[in-house]
């Protein structure tokens, strides 16, 4: 059995504590004992993305990430976008422009997109493609869901404005 | 955007659509931006075991034997499985419709047929010391001469891949190949201007989907087993499971949900009734989740296909005959090829009336990963070739080909090769709409043809 080693995250905004494996992923750390499933495993080794999360405001494979290095740290998910039950501009944008069909990249697409217009409000088509190539979808042939980035950009542009 | 071109078969609707055209909200895309759909891997049991499977190094090889004394001392280890635990090992997807024999072995007893066929399943408590002990698992083979194509296979001389069926291909109730005669191609051929004979190939293709084949099983304390799986075939899955389990149906409860991908790859039986047996005998809940590496390497891929397509076609653009070997390479087992070869029997005069057809389709064993379902399987390899034959016959007479379609393209009351009569076609539509939409101009008269009418 594995040494357990406590786990002190800010997990969408809450102070959350744990015991965890040593050596477990952040990915196991945040499905099996934080109860937030919505990071998934498509491949554990970091080619797929669908465990993307924001760690501290950066983009991470929670999959690549040791857990016990998170120490302190803030993760966001996106089981944690919509808030007091109102959808997140992109979670809205991919549900109303068919962006996710099976759904299983999708919690790893909005954070990578998240992680996008956090940084560059109004990004160009190609920084969308650019900014989501590391997340592969097999269902939706990726137009749906370049789109959808692009319209939410549009949307929280307007709410701004 | 959708348009709906409404001028069509305008006399045949009784009442307008209503549905039609609009887009609807899908009524599973809340869960999926909130990340609240449920996976089946999106739980945990206190005390679960991780199975990770002992797999052939080798595509063709006898077993001398299994030692797994090393793999059973190792810590966290609870339970080794070997084909002694399976109570009815070899088993068949389709003898559910009668389509036998039971030909492949749910653990691997005196021969493994692909390299990847399962052979021992270790359970331990973390997926780390499941690894560890399966790499001590020792198994002694003698390595047998494999076959990787279908001609290589259909050799006399050629080693034979699967005992169950005795030669290298399926035998159907109609013989070595499933058959379609209709009129006399012979005839066909002889009053044809041009006869044109191409091979066609294709490679096998992996589904990939994003979320890889697995299960979670609890029991429930009274001999009854709750399965979580990714299956595409609840059915096929329940039924399989209770015969190579040996035990009643009810005992087995299924659960399903939401896919994360799976395009026909999910639709085989292959992680659920080993990790209920080692449930039943461990008394722990057991999750058994194919890593992204047996995903691609394990899971049933669409079969390689060698379509050899033979027609007769007069200079003003009628096809006069078509013959066809169709062969599906199934790799070592059967799972759903004998069905998907049997499929392109039917399907391959394609959507074309053609007056003398003769078509032979084989399902081949081989010494590759087993193929199976994948999106329209048993036809849309047939559809390519057919497709790009028809543009090699158009260039042949020198006849646009789209024009040539329209030529041959079926219409209501045709009597099909496989003895359907034609209803409902729309392909004369489809081409007069997709001729406007891609600016692809076809002669006037093709404008006045239509699926129903029998004018010209
Ligand atoms: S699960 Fe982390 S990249 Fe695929
Ligand atoms: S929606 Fe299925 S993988 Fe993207």
């Amino acid at each position: 059995m594995a040494k357990k080693v406590p786990l002190q995250i800010t997990l969408n905004g809450e102070e959350r504590a744990e015991f965890v494996e040593s050596g477990s992923t952040l990915l196991t750390a945040l499905r099996d004992r934080f109860d937030d499933t919505s990071p998934k495993g498509g491949c554990n080794q970091g080619t797929c993305g669908a465990c993307t999360v924001i760690i501290d405001g950066e983009l991470r494979l929670a999959c690549l990430t040791l857990a016990e290095m998170c120490d302190g740290a803030s993760v966001q998910t996106t089981s944690g976008m919509a808030k007091g039950g109102v959808l997140h501009p992109l979670q809205r944008a991919f549900m109303e422009g068919f962006a996710a069909q099976c759904g299983f990249c999708t919690p790893g697409m909005i954070m990578a997109a998240k992680a996008l217009l956090d940084r560059v409000p109004n990004p160009s088509r190609d920084e969308v493609i650019e900014a989501l190539a590391g997340n592969i979808c097999r269902c939706t042939g990726y137009e749906p869901i370049i789109n959808a980035v692009l319209e939410a950009a549009r949307a929280n542009s307007h709410n701004a404005a | 955007m959708i348009r709906l071109a409404k001028e069509y078969f305008a006399d045949q609707r009784k009442d307008d659509l209503h549905e039609l055209g609009k887009g609807l909200q899908r009524s599973d895309a809340p869960g999926h931006v909130t990340a609240k759909t449920k996976y089946f891997a999106d739980r945990t049991f206190p005390g679960m075991l991780y199975l990770k499977m002992v797999r052939s190094p080798h595509h063709h090889a006898r077993i001398r034997s299994i030692d797994t004394s090393e793999a059973e001392k190792h810590p966290g280890v609870a339970r080794v499985l070997t084909h002694k635990d399976v109570p009815h090992n070899v088993y068949t997807i389709l003898i559910l419709i009668q389509v036998g024999p039971e030909d492949e072995q749910v653990l691997a007893e005196d021969k493994v047929r692909w390299k990847g066929e399962a052979v021992v399943a270790v359970l331990a408590d973390s997926p780390r010391a499941a690894e560890e002990a399966a790499a001590m698992v020792k198994v002694d083979y003698e390595v047998l001469p494999a076959v990787f194509d279908i001609d290589a296979a259909l050799k006399p001389d050629a080693p034979l891949v699967n005992e169950y069926h005795g030669q290298n291909y399926y035998l159907y109730d109609s013989g070595e190949c499933r058959k379609v005669r209709f009129g006399d191609v012979e005839k066909g051929f002889a009053e044809s201007d041009h006869i044109l004979e191409q091979t066609y190939w294709s490679s096998p293709i992996e589904h990939a989907p994003a979320e890889t084949t697995g299960c979670i099983v609890v029991p429930e304390g009274n001999d009854r087993f709750t399965c979580y799986t990714n299956t595409q075939a609840m059915f096929f899955t329940l039924d399989n499971t209770s015969i190579i389990l040996q035990m009643p149906g009810q005992k087995l409860h299924m659960v399903g949900g939401t896919v994360g991908g799976g395009f026909g790859g999910k639709v085989d039986v292959t992680v659920e009734p080993i990790s209920i047996l080692a449930s039943k005998l461990t008394g722990r809940p057991v999750r058994f989740v194919y890593s992204r590496e047996e995903e691609m390497q394990i899971s049933s891929p669409r079969a390689a296909e060698k379509i050899v397509l033979k027609d007769g076609v007069t200079k003003d653009g009628r096809i006069l005959a078509r013959q066809v070997w169709g062969y599906t390479d199934a790799g070592a087992y059967s799972r759903h090829s004998p069905y998907g070869a049997q499929k392109g029997a039917a399907h391959y005069p394609g959507p074309y009336t053609i007056p003398n057809v003769s078509i032979d389709t084989y399902c081949v064993y081989t010494n590759r990963t087993p193929s199976s379902a994948m999106r329209g399987f048993g036809v849309t390899i047939a559809d390519f070739a057919l497709e790009v034959q028809m543009d090699k016959l158009a260039r042949l007479i020198g006849m646009d080909p789209l024009e040539f379609r329209f030529l041959n393209a079926y219409r209501d009351g045709d009597m099909k090769a496989h003895r359907q009569p034609t209803e409902g076609a729309a392909l004369i539509e489809c081409m007069q709409e997709a001729s406007r939409t891609a600016d692809w101009p076809v002669a006037e008269r093709f404008f006045k043809m239509s699926s129903y009418k029998t004018e010209a």
